[in-house]
């Protein structure tokens, strides 16, 4: 086991590796032409593409420049050049906000996605299983940023039914009370999705499950139905959904929220990318890809190795 | 947030199924009794449907522009009227008192539906661009996105896995990788990334050369983002494709590695690459949204779905119908894609059946 682990670290920092080298082919080296004044973005100055060319090594061959792009961005020399602010702390000033409202959702979406495939399931064929799929359906379908857009529009104060406050994060530190009111609807409109989606596909686990022979085992021993159905089918239909919540969680935590951030003016890491969009900036939208990088090749080693500890068979030697 | 990739099937464990149905099954292909479960499946047929009108309806854009609107995707309608059930309406109001009340200006005339003789059934814009117009050229721009990224990223996908399930050994090691890489970032972020840096100057590589605004960047954008998505599970179906007897007798009878990989492997996962194919344009057209939204997209002037709520974002209190309308577009077609997909899966796919009797 402790072999499988330190290998598992080990093809994580290769990863990483390689994915900072791809961040950097991205920025630097696929669009061509000169990368400093781009990476400047829209605002710069000539005395800002100078600092980039030598902070960069620009003029260097490529692995100087891969290390030059890596050193700035790790020691936190890299600013963002529409608003000359360092890259690293602001994305430090968005976590707070972004775990705020990834934590939330992820536990709303986890609890209600498990609830919904539960019922679908044992109500397949029924009328409650077939509205709930028309309702997970539309959920998957319905684009984040429009359903945050459609809720705050009807919902949020100053509009027609007016009794959410609107948008921005209000540290938990602050006022925890509005910390909660005002992360409410940001929860619900990015939960949407996940709830349809986890809801359909623990309902397909638990019907392939329930055709097992050991479950007609536990119910030929006569075990209570319900007993059954949770220790032994939902049990086992729920390994899927660990690790789907495990990287899905990873991603959003890594700025995947970054519609429902940019929607509801939730000053997060995603929102700090979507800014930067807008002005070309690129120096924010490099740190927060990384950045995101690091939680998914980390939240990946964690569900592997909590997979692997679950179930012994897919433990490799 | 991907499609979901379970799906494990052939064509050879359809046609299992079938022998459990009523009827004769003999000398029937699998693809003809695939569509036979599908036809009886009117609700996906019915999605089906209304996924084709809305392709067909963008893609007469031109016309409706031009004979019910009469008007232009990006023509300006600013201090213009027009008539209302024979009364004059300004396109864009004017404001100050009207019977003693202040009525604030610049508001855009909502939807007409058909009062107006054609004009502004959805409303207008800002600028007094009628809105349905700008749907229908908005949804030619994301149909196009969507289904062109669809088909790049499954054509190059199918490669990909035909050659790692195919050599196997150090080319699937390759393989494998590129795709893990690709999978360790998140989606809309690595495409934020890729749309940005690209929007700048373009790409000019390799012979390539890609102006900057052009649709074909977020086109590639998505397709190589999602390629991982549907690679990985294809890989592993021709993997244990590859240990079957037919290989093997094909391989004996001398056949190519080219027409074992296409001719032997291609057409036993053909039906979970048409449900994927399906699946994934829906996905796509949900990533271009969001991509536009966030500028990183569909370059303005080009009018798209996410776009069109982009622009109407900032006039949700006054005009929502602008942010509400491709939207609308938007879960439209997602949703009759999705149900289609799902439709298809069930015809092609045994297990859905055994799913669907308890």
């Amino acid at each position: 086991m402790l072999a499988f682990i330190i290998r598992r670290l080990l093809g994580a920092i290769l990863v990483l590796i390689a994915v900072s080298f791809i961040t950097y082919l991205i920025f630097v080296k696929i669009p061509g032409g000169d990368p400093a004044p781009r990476i400047a973005g829209r605002t710069a100055t000539q005395q800002n593409i100078e600092d980039i060319r030598q902070k960069l090594h620009l003029n260097d061959p490529f692995y100087e420049q891969y290390w030059g792009l890596m050193k700035s961005l790790f020691s936190g020399e890299l600013v963002s050049y529409s608003s000359q602010l360092n890259v690293v702390d602001q994305i430090k000033q968005g976590i707070p906000a972004t775990f705020s409202l990834c934590i939330g959702a992820g536990i709303i979406w986890l609890f209600f996605g498990i609830l919904v495939g539960l019922i679908s399931a044992v109500t397949a064929g029924q009328a409650s299983d077939r509205v709930i799929t028309v309702l997970a359906l539309i959920g998957i379908s319905m684009p984040v940023f429009w359903l945050g857009l459609i809720v705050r529009y009807l919902f949020a104060q100053g509009h027609p039914f007016a009794f959410m406050p609107d948008g921005e994060y209000v540290p938990i530190t602050q006022n925890p009370w509005q910390w909660f009111v005002h992360l409410l609807m940001p929860w619900w409109v990015l939960a949407v999705l996940f709830i349809g989606f986890y809801g359909r596909v623990l309902r397909g686990n638990i019907l392939d499950t329930i055709n097992e022979d050991y479950v007609r085992t536990a119910k030929a021993k006569g075990l209570p139905q319900k007993r059954v159905l949770v220790k032994h089918v939902l049990r086992n239909s729920l390994i899927p959904i660990v690790t789907l919540f495990g990287l899905d969680f990873a991603a959003v935590l890594g700025g995947s929220a970054i519609l429902t951030e940019t929607v509801f003016n939730l000053k997060g890491v995603g929102w700090y990318a979507a800014q930067a969009v807008g002005d070309l900036d690129l120096p924010p939208i490099m740190g927060v890809t990384i950045y995101a990088t690091f939680f998914i090749v980390l939240f990946s080693v964690v569900v592997d190795l909590v997979y692997a500890y679950l179930d012994p068979r897919i433990r490799p030697t | 947030m991907a499609t979901e990739t379970t799906t494990d099937f052939t064509l050879d464990t359809a046609a299992a199924l079938a022998a459990e149905e009523h009827g004769a099954i003999e000398g029937k292909s699998p693809w003809v009794l695939a569509w036979r479960r599908l036809r009886r499946n009117y609700v996906a047929l019915g999605f089906l449907a209304v996924f084709v009108v809305i392709v067909v309806a963008c893609l007469l854009a031109p016309v409706y522009a031009k004979h019910v609107a009469h008007t232009g995707p990006n023509t300006n309608h600013l201090g213009e009227t027009f008539t209302r059930d024979g009364q004059q309406v300004q396109v864009i109001s004017e404001g100050g008192f009207v019977n003693g009340q202040f009525k604030a200006g610049g508001i855009p005339v909502g939807p007409q539906l058909w009062h107006a003789g054609g004009r502004y059934v959805f409303g207008a814009d800002s600028q007094g661009r009628d809105v349905a117009v700008r749907v229908l050229y908005g949804g030619q721009n994301s149909l196009k996105v969507g289904i062109g990224s669809a088909i790049i990223c499954c054509f190059f996908a199918l490669v990909a896995a035909l050659l790692a399930g195919y050599y196997s050994g150090k080319t699937d090691w390759l393989i494998s990788r590129v795709f893990d890489l690709i999978w360790a970032f998140p989606v809309l972020l690595l495409a934020i990334a890729l749309g940005t840096a690209l929007s700048i100057n373009g790409f000019h590589h390799f012979g390539i050369n890609i102006e900057a605004g052009s649709l074909w960047i977020p086109t590639l954008v998505i397709a190589f983002v999602l390629i991982p998505y549907i690679g990985r599970p294809m890989r592993g179906q021709i993997l244990s494709l590859r240990e079957k007897e037919f290989i093997e007798a094909a391989t004996a009878q001398g056949a190519s590695p080219f027409r074992i990989m296409f001719g032997e492997l291609l057409p036993n996962i053909a039906s979970s690459v048409l449900v994927f194919f399906t699946l994934i344009i829906a996905s796509n057209i949900l990533t271009e949204a969001g991509l536009s939204f966030l500028g990183a997209g569909v370059q303005p002037p080009s009018p798209s779905w996410g776009t069109l709520i982009a622009d109407g974002q900032d006039r949700i209190q006054t005009a929502p119908w602008l942010a509400i309308i491709p939207g609308i577009a938007i879960v439209l077609t997602v949703l009759s894609l999705n149900v289609f997909g799902d439709g298809l899966r069930d015809a092609l796919d045994p297990r859905a059946k055994v799913k669907l009797e308890h």
